[in-house]
């Protein structure tokens, strides 16, 4: 999870503009950090590209609308590695 | 090209969906009310119309990918370089290329090129969503026969 969320924070960094040390694990991507749709994309390509995934973000968009899931579930950002820690685990299994 | 109509690209040449790639051609009017404004007594294609042809290669090339089930909306515009001034006439071979099949969105390298010169060059990222209607399908569809149909004449 260190490395992960490690690795996450300085794509936010570089893509965002926004200062590694006010990239913490328990900020919403979106509601703390100020993060929207769009520059998530870069920041999902970068993801996906360093860690050699593809983050299912149309899925969780689909939940996200259909369920009426927390923002929080998908972009608190510990909880973001965590789902990556899990696409990474079904890609390598 | 119409480019009052945006209508940019003539003639699909090459398209490999599977492997992300798309090669168009692309003849600029002698004569547009584009011109008129841009720039008077000096016509040249603006730099965003040379965007959006690079933008439309690289959207049907998505469109094949996603077997027009889904739309791709241009999204955002990277390290965009405009090299040189495009004039009425011009003959353009417009290419794109997958660089990354993301969840939900894509992005393409593409380019314009006339008699082998660099004209333009750009990332472009691109949303991947629900056609908001079925007529902006259909027009698609009926847009992409067209320009195939010109390669197999």
């Amino acid at each position: 999870m260190g490395t992960t969320f490690d690795a996450v924070a300085e794509i936010i960094a570089d893509t965002s503009d926004i200062p590694l040390e006010e990239i913490t694990p328990e900020k919403n991507a979106f509601t703390d950090l100020g993060i929207d749709s769009l520059d998530f994309l870069d920041i999902a390509f970068a993801i996906d590209k360093h860690f050699g995934i593809k983050i299912p973000l149309e899925q969780w968009t689909e939940e996200l609308n259909e369920n009426n899931a927390l923002v929080d579930e998908y972009f608190v950002l510990s909880k973001l590695c965590a789902r990556i820690d899990e696409v990474i685990a079904a890609k390598d299994a | 090209m119409l480019l009052e109509y945006f209508q940019m690209i003539d003639i699909v040449e090459e398209l490999d969906p599977v492997n992300g790639k798309a090669v168009a051609r692309a003849e600029v009017p002698m004569e547009s009310t584009v011109f008129e404004g841009h720039f008077p007594g000096s016509p040249l294609v603006p730099g965003v119309l040379l965007i959006e042809t690079m933008a439309q290669a690289s959207g049907f090339m998505i469109l094949s990918r996603l077997k027009f089930e889904k739309m791709p909306f241009l999204a955002s515009v990277n390290n965009a370089k405009m090299r040189t001034f495009v004039e009425p006439g011009s003959v353009l071979r417009v290419e794109a290329d997958l660089e990354h099949d993301g969840s939900g969105f894509a992005i393409t390298r593409a380019r314009i090129s006339s008699e082998g010169k660099r004209i333009c060059d750009s990332n472009l990222t691109f949303r991947i969503m629900p056609f908001p209607n079925d007529a902006l399908r259909e027009n698609m569809l009926d847009r992409f026969g067209e320009i195939s149909r010109s390669a197999e004449e």
